[in-house]
């Protein structure tokens, strides 16, 4: 449908002149890169808040990790210190902080009002949720590369990590937790409410993912395996060289991570457009 | 003959088993300032809800310039600019940042991006500000920039909720005067929701909105027109009890708002001595001529007052 209202967009004021209609591909993009921007300005513009994010999570590392170094034995890991053991766990707590707090702005966003200026854009919902998603990468794409600066004192030389393997898992876990977090924080739509999910749920899944110590077996073993963290903190270990003996392989944590970002994502699309 | 811009028919909405609006019909004109007045909860802003895509639509037809359209559709989001009654900016950005969220979510890049950037800055009149953050800026000030928003995809028709609410005088003037001048240069339909009768005066034709159905719709002056030539307002202790007294005696058109008795009459001069000769003494407290507003002929057409939700700032 093709009506004078496509000709007229962005005529100049105090001019009538047709423009070229924008067409539907570059609206989408449009809305994408908008979100992708205003993530990305917040991040220049609240510093202090995001390095919180990666600061806070360090200090619990060197905390527990000098903490248990002498008491610390794992079967399996001998040569493996407490602080090197925790690194990757660490790192996955500081993507599950930033995506839970960036989504937490959907919250704001639906009762400041900035949310309806978006939809009524002529675009998807599903450049809204990948728009969010770009936005949330960026963040954690930073704030992982702060991360890694303090690796080598963990003792992950540079040299032996497998950046690609890192950047992959490090991208699909982004995508799995920010969409997730993105149907919780739409569907709650209460930051008490998302709150209580981050303690009660989100916080548990993270401690039970080998982050922390590797999963016993029995029960809870099964609970672990049944973790889609789980995937993520033994991809990140892989990543950084040092796999976890009895934890699911590469192959195996990749194959679950694609599967848990593409669910995710997909219910994250359908929970915007039910409202 | 061309079709209305914005053409409503049979639209109907119900939460729950409470009817909000029943059988709406109307009909915009392009270029028109058009108001929707009523009371807070009379269903005008779940109306442009509805018209904005906002609420799915459950009964009655849009159409846009004689088109019928779904008004989640893209095509109807194309040709529409809405003001909600929270503005639709982030705080923490600043004003230039702001336009160049919304020009890049509408498309633009490059120069056409920044052109679009200068001409909000221009629009909102805010050229002077334009590395301040939203949340520094007065309420006025944010209206005018979310208004900026608005308009800077060059929209058919802008639709806004209570665009004023919370502004003092000087800046719902000066917001007025900003949107009428919008609506001359670029001919722009603008379709108004508000409790405030020199709101809806501002208006080339108002719909009166009352308990979910639209009551008239015709120009100010028009529905200003059936009234007496004055107001008389009375303040009393006994409003009530007063209005009754003075019809009784006087013969007049006396009604208790509130603590207050309205009489419309055509010689008000020589009605206020004749109110003190029905009135006790000491029951009269204060006592005001002045001629017939919107909120006088909502009143009449209604039997209710504009401001009977107390959430209501009317003026």
């Amino acid at each position: 449908m093709n009506h004078a209202a496509d000709a007229e967009l962005f005529g100049a004021p105090g001019s009538r002149t047709a423009r070229a209609p924008i067409s539907a591909l570059r609206q989408e993009l449009g809305v994408i890169h908008a979100l992708w921007l205003r993530d990305t300005l917040r991040l220049i513009r609240e510093r202090s808040r995001w390095l919180g994010l990666v600061a806070q999570p360090l200090m619990l590392w060197g905390i527990l990790g000098a903490g248990f170094a002498d008491s610390f034995h794992i079967p399996g890991y001998e040569d493996v210190s407490s602080l090197q053991y925790m690194f990757p766990g660490i790192l996955g707590m500081v993507l599950l902080f930033t995506s839970i707090f960036s989504t937490m702005s959907v919250i704001e966003d639906r009762q400041s009002g900035f949310l309806q200026g978006v939809l009524v854009v002529p675009a998807s919902r599903a450049s809204l949720v990948l728009g969010k998603t770009a936005g949330v990468t960026t963040i954690v794409l930073v704030q992982s590369a702060l991360f890694m600066l303090a690796a080598p004192l963990a003792g992950y030389a540079w040299g032996a990590v497998h950046w690609g393997t890192l950047l992959a898992v490090i991208l699909l876990a982004n995508t799995a937790l920010t969409c997730a977090n993105f149907v919780f924080a739409w569907v709650l739509n209460s930051t008490q409410a998302y709150h209580a999910l981050m303690s009660v749920v989100l916080m548990p899944l993270w401690m039970i993912s080998g982050a922390m110590f590797p999963p016993p077996s029995g029960w809870f073993g099964v609970v672990v395996a049944a973790n889609p963290m789980t995937y993520g903190v033994a991809g990140l270990r892989a990543a950084l060289g040092v796999p976890a003996g009895d934890a699911p392989s590469l192959a195996v944590s990749l194959a679950v991570l694609v599967g848990s970002a593409g669910l995710s994502l997909v219910a994250a699309i359908a929970a915007t457009r039910r409202r | 003959m061309t079709a209305p811009v914005l053409q409503v028919t049979g639209l109907a909405h119900r939460f729950g088993a409470r009817e909000v609006l029943r059988s709406v019909d109307l009909s915009v004109e392009s270029g028109e300032v058009f108001g929707l007045l009523g009371p807070n909860g009379s269903g005008k802003s779940t109306l442009l809800n509805l018209l904005t895509g906002s609420i799915p639509l459950s009964a009655g037809e849009v159409r846009l310039d004689g088109v019928l359209l779904r008004p989640e559709s893209r095509e109807l989001r194309r040709a529409i600019g809405v003001v909600f009654q929270s503005p639709s900016l982030d705080g923490k950005l600043t004003v230039r940042e702001n336009l160049r969220l919304v020009a890049t979510m509408y498309g633009l890049t490059g120069a056409a991006r920044r052109d679009a950037e200068e001409r909000g800055l221009a629009l909102a009149r805010l050229g002077d500000r334009a590395d301040s953050r939203v949340q520094e800026l007065s309420g006025g000030m944010k209206r005018r920039l979310d208004i900026a928003r608005a308009l800077l995809p060059a929209p058919r028709v802008l639709f806004m909720d209570e665009p004023t609410a919370g502004l003092d005088e000087v800046s719902f003037r000066a917001l007025w005067e900003h949107l009428e001048a919008a609506n001359r240069r670029d001919g722009v339909t603008i379709v108004v929701s508000t409790h405030r009768p020199d709101e809806a005066a501002r208006c080339s034709r108002v719909a009166v909105v009352d308990q979910g159905t639209i009551v008239r719709v015709a120009t100010p002056a028009a529905l200003c027109a059936g009234l007496a030539r004055d107001r008389v307002v009375v303040g009393a202790s006994d409003a009530t009890g007063l209005a009754a007294r003075l019809t009784a005696a006087l013969g007049v058109d006396a009604a208790a708002v509130g603590d207050e008795v309205h009489v419309g009459c055509d010689d008000g001069h020589v009605f206020v001595p004749r109110l003190f000769e029905v009135a006790q003494p000491g029951e009269v407290r204060t006592v005001a001529v002045r001629r017939p507003d919107l909120a006088d002929a909502f009143l009449a057409l209604t039997g209710r007052s504009l401001e009977s939700d107390t959430t209501g700032e009317a003026a």
